[in-house]
Order: structure tokens, then C-alpha cells, then sequence
């Protein structure tokens, strides 16, 4: 047992310390979080990474504005409701959702917003791109948070003469909280380092934008993919710098979530 | 407030299932009914007829008539919601809500169904915590969770929940069955102050028991697995248990079978 864990642990480990030690330095000069890439090219050092955490933090977050409503109420009509052909047809739908590959659903956005309504490539669509993403993991982790709750539950609120929505509302998502939370977290977390849809819809620049509906986003995965193939220093110091910045962002965003889940979770 | 339930002549269904048959009896106000019967004859079905709560499961149904008096509970034009704040219910597991605190919980009938006020709710928190002989034990902490309290006292908790709401008729559903013979001792005191308020029907398996809290007693039985579960015998505890006019009863209470 002892050693399924450590071999687990090795590449976590040997990731953590590859980046660590050859971005981790960059992380510690204050510019890194203050300034953006503008104006500095592959050969010289300096800059930073704002414009890119600002990008990936608000299509984050747009991101998950749009798929929490969506995925926690199709779990709840997943599980409280849905009966006969429809829940099936729609838990059918969630299934294929799920296993759509993310270029798929960053190339049907891009048909949809670009080729047929013939919009510039914005980060909004990124953010809906995204949203096909996050959609089924909210619902599918969502509904097994709810099945978890004991029709006991459900059926004191009845016996009470509270109405089936009210106990779903004040009962039932309270009780499964702290799990719907870590399961947006999750949800998030792979959208965050999701990079295949940005390649196709939101291209990296290298300056501050923060208008979802103008202009090129640029984000820490398409950071990382835009220096990938330099061969000059600087530049492979930076996305070693970027690739740990993800890591810490996503990390610092579970940590978040289990500070919001403990606080409002079933007492004990 | 205790009003008297009429049951004539009640089927009741799951999906093509029929799982209990032709069930005609009387509860008479401000006393305590016990169901007994073997495991699977439908008396907890039957308990669940009587606030509507059977129709929360798939495909449940009934035939026939249930008064409250002179209201017909399953006439078109009635809630069962509103059936269900006049018919409160315990069940054989105490299910205090996990994320409220006791206070809470007793108040949430109260809340859910719009009610507000922190001095109208401190009242009746206090008066139902009081009905359930539960608020000298738990008055300085109505800020825990419920969740904390033991089993017993988690079971006074949802019986203090139950008569927040100041339903009519009490129904309980094996309440004694998670408990230890103490808790259970103070579980059938309760029943037997409460009765001085309410009707109260009670579902056991536990003969020495419907015998003790009990002024009328119905035994259940079926005839087969599978076979609808009957109403065989209701009359009074003590000839049900001294003097039963069914040779089924007696066989079941002597401890023949079941």
C-alpha cells in the first residue's frame, strides 16, 4: 500500500519540482504580478503575467456564472424530478456532453460565433466554449451530491407540510452544499487549464484586456503554449513561471472552495 | 384541536401493487392508536395514507375514503401539503435536519411555511421543546446542531419539530424502534402526555408497548408474500390483548407467529 502511494507521488512530486525550480524564481519579483508582457520580446527578461491571470480568472469565473445555475438545475430536475422519457433523454445528452474532446467543443463555438454570426473572435466565446465544458461535470457531480442526501430528509420537510421546492431549496441543497462546491471546484479547475478551445477562439496577446467582448484575451494557457517552442532563456523562464502560476491559481481556488465548504457544511 | 379520522373501505396501490386492502376503522379523538402486525402487512403503507405521505413515492395511490372530521383528505380540491401541516408525522429514524441548529430545526415547520418573528418563534420553540419534554436538557444550547443530541433525544427533537407546526393528529411510525429501552421510556411517556392534545396514531412491533401507550389497538396481517396486507382486528388495547376475537390476533400476540 505504502508503495502505491509513493509511486503516485512520484511524478506529482517531479512535476511540482520541475516548475518550481525552473519558474519559481520569476514568481518571487514583485513585477511578475504587476506588469504584462507588453512590449518585451523573447530575448529580453521582465514583464509578468497579469494580463494572463486577469484573462483566465474572468473566463473563469464567466465561466462558472454561466454553468453553475445551468448544471445545478439540471441535477436537481436530474434527481427530483426528471421521470419517464425526458430524464433520460436529457441524462443521455449530459452523458455525450461529457465526452465531447475540448477542441470539438472550442471548434463548434467557433462555427457558431465566428463562421455563421460572423463575430470577431472574443473571450466571451471562449467563456461559452468553456461552459459546454463545465456544464456536465457541475451536473454529473451535483447529482450524485444530491442523491446522497437521505430521503429521510426530504420526507420530514413533507411530513411538515413544506412544499416539494421549498425542501429542495431550504433542505436537500444546504445538506449537499459543501459537495456541490467541491464539485464546481473541480469543474473549474479543468476549465482553468483547458487549452485547445483558447487556441481556436481566444489567441494570446501580449497586453492587459479585460473586455470579454473586444479583443484578444490572453490567458496562462495560451501564455505557456505561445513560448513552448522558444529556444532563447527569457522566454523558457517565463512559461516555466506561467505553468506554476496555473498550478498555484488552481490551487489556491480548491483551497477556497474547501474554506466555503467547511463554513457552511453540516455541523457536527 | 385533536380531530377524529373516519377510514372507510381504503385500497391503497403502488403502481399495480396492491398493498393494502379493504381497510374500514375509526380513531377517536385525543387518544392513542397502536397498529401492530407482522413485518410487510402494511401498516406503516396504511400510517402514510392518512397525511397523503404514501403519494411522495412513485406510482402510490388509494381508493377510498379518509375523513378528518368532515374533511375528506382526498377530495379534488385538497392539498396535500395542507393535509400534511394538520397531520404531522415522526419516523422510526430520527432525522433532525444536519445543517440547523435545535433551534432551528423545531422552528423550521414554522419558517419554511413563511412564518416570522423572532418572539413568535422563540415561543413556540420553547413551548414545543417544553411538549416534547426535551427543554430542560437543551435550553442553553439552541444554538447546536441537532445532529449533536443522542438518538433519543434526536427523536424528542423531531417530535418537538412535528408539534411546532400544531397539527391536528400525530402519526409515528415505529418512533421507539432506533432507541434504547430508556429513551423509549421517555418517548412513550411523551405519547402519553401528548394525547391530552392530540390524536394520535402509532405504528409498533413492539406488543408490550402498543399494550402500554395504547387505547386501541389494530392488528394487521397478510395472507401471503405478495397478497395485500389486511386491517384483521381494531377494538379496544385491552380486549385486543386479553380477550381477542380473531384467532389470528391471539396467535400473533402469544407469539404463535410473526
Amino acid at each position: 500500500m505504502w508503495g502505491a502511494f509513493l509511486l503516485a507521488l512520484v511524478p506529482l512530486l517531479w512535476i511540482l519540482w520541475t516548475v518550481v525550480s525552473k519558474g519559481g524564481h520569476l514568481l518571487l519579483d514583485s513585477q511578475w504580478w504587476t506588469n504584462s508582457q507588453k512590449g518585451i520580446t523573447a530575448r529580453r527578461e521582465g514583464g509578468g503575467a497579469i494580463h494572463a491571470i486577469q484573462g483566465t480568472l474572468i473566463q473563469g469565473l464567466t465561466t462558472a456564472v454561466i454553468s453553475v445555475p445551468i448544471g445545478v438545475m439540471t441535477a436537481i430536475y436530474l434527481v427530483e424530478y426528471g421521470r419517464g422519457r425526458l430524464a433520460k433523454a436529457v441524462s443521455f445528452m449530459v452523458d455525450i456532453l461529457t465526452g465531447v474532446p475540448s477542441i470539438v467543443a472550442g471548434l463548434f463555438i467557433y462555427a457558431l460565433w465566428v463562421t455563421t454570426f460572423g463575430f470577431q473572435r472574443v473571450g466571451f466565446a471562449v467563456c461559452l466554449a468553456l461552459v459546454l465544458l463545465m456544464v456536465p461535470v457541475v451536473v454529473r457531480s451535483t447529482e450524485e451530491m444530491l442523491k446522497l442526501v437521505p430521503n429521510e430528509l426530504r420526507e420530514a420537510a413533507y411530513a411538515l407540510g413544506v412544499p416539494k421546492w421549498k425542501t429542495i431549496v431550504k433542505v436537500v441543497l444546504p445538506t449537499a452544499f459543501s459537495g456541490i462546491i467541491t464539485g464546481v471546484l473541480l469543474g473549474l479547475a479543468r476549465v482553468m487549464g483547458e487549452t485547445a478551445p483558447l487556441l481556436i477562439l481566444g489567441p494570446y496577446s501580449k497586453s492587459i484586456a479585460t473586455d470579454l467582448f473586444s479583443g484578444l484575451m490572453p490567458t496562462l494557457p495560451t501564455m505557456i503554449n505561445q513560448d513552448r517552442t522558444e529556444s532563447l532563456q527569457p522566454a523558457v523562464d517565463r512559461v516555466w513561471a506561467a505553468a506554476l502560476t496555473l498550478i498555484l491559481l488552481i490551487l489556491l481556488l480548491n483551497l477556497a472552495g474547501r474554506v466555503i465548504a467547511r463554513l457552511g457544511s453540516v455541523k457536527k | 384541536m385533536a380531530k377524529r379520522i373516519d377510514v372507510s373501505d381504503l385500497n391503497v396501490y403502488y403502481g399495480a401493487f396492491k398493498a393494502v386492502e379493504g381497510v374500514t376503522m375509526t380513531v377517536e379523538p385525543r387518544s392513542v392508536t397502536a397498529f401492530i402486525g407482522p413485518s410487510g402487512c402494511g401498516k406503516s403503507t396504511f400510517l402514510r395514507t392518512l397525511n397523503r405521505m404514501h403519494e411522495v413515492i412513485p406510482g402510490g395511490r388509494v381508493e377510498g375514503k379518509v375523513m378528518l372530521d368532515d374533511q375528506d383528505l382526498y377530495a379534488s380540491d385538497v392539498d396535500p401539503v395542507a393535509v400534511r401541516r394538520t397531520v404531522g408525522m415522526v419516523f422510526q429514524r430520527p432525522n433532525p435536519f444536519p445543517t440547523m441548529s435545535i433551534y432551528d430545526n423545531v422552528a423550521a415547520g414554522l419558517r419554511l411555511n413563511g412564518v416570522k418573528g423572532k418572539k413568535k418563534l422563540d415561543e413556540v420553540v420553547e413551548k414545543s421543546l417544553n411538549g416534547a419534554n426535551l427543554w430542560n436538557e437543551v435550553k442553553d444550547r439552541l444554538a447546536k446542531p441537532g445532529a449533536g443530541l443522542s438518538g433519543g433525544q434526536q427523536q424528542r427533537l423531531c417530535i418537538a419539530r412535528a408539534i411546532a407546526v400544531e397539527p391536528q393528529v400525530l402519526l409515528m411510525d415505529e418512533p421507539c424502534s432506533a432507541l434504547d429501552p430508556i429513551s423509549t421510556l421517555a418517548i412513550e411517556d411523551l405519547i402519553s402526555e401528548l394525547k391530552s392534545q392530540y390524536t394520535i396514531v402509532i405504528v409498533t412491533h413492539n406488543m408490550q408497548q402498543a399494550a402500554r401507550v395504547s387505547d386501541q389497538t389494530a392488528f394487521f396481517n397478510l395472507a401471503a408474500t405478495g397478497k395485500p396486507g389486511k386491517l384483521v382486528e381494531v377494538a379496544d388495547t385491552q380486549k385486543i390483548f386479553n380477550n381477542p376475537g380473531v384467532k389470528a390476533t391471539e396467535d400473533y400476540i402469544s407469539g404463535r407467529f410473526g
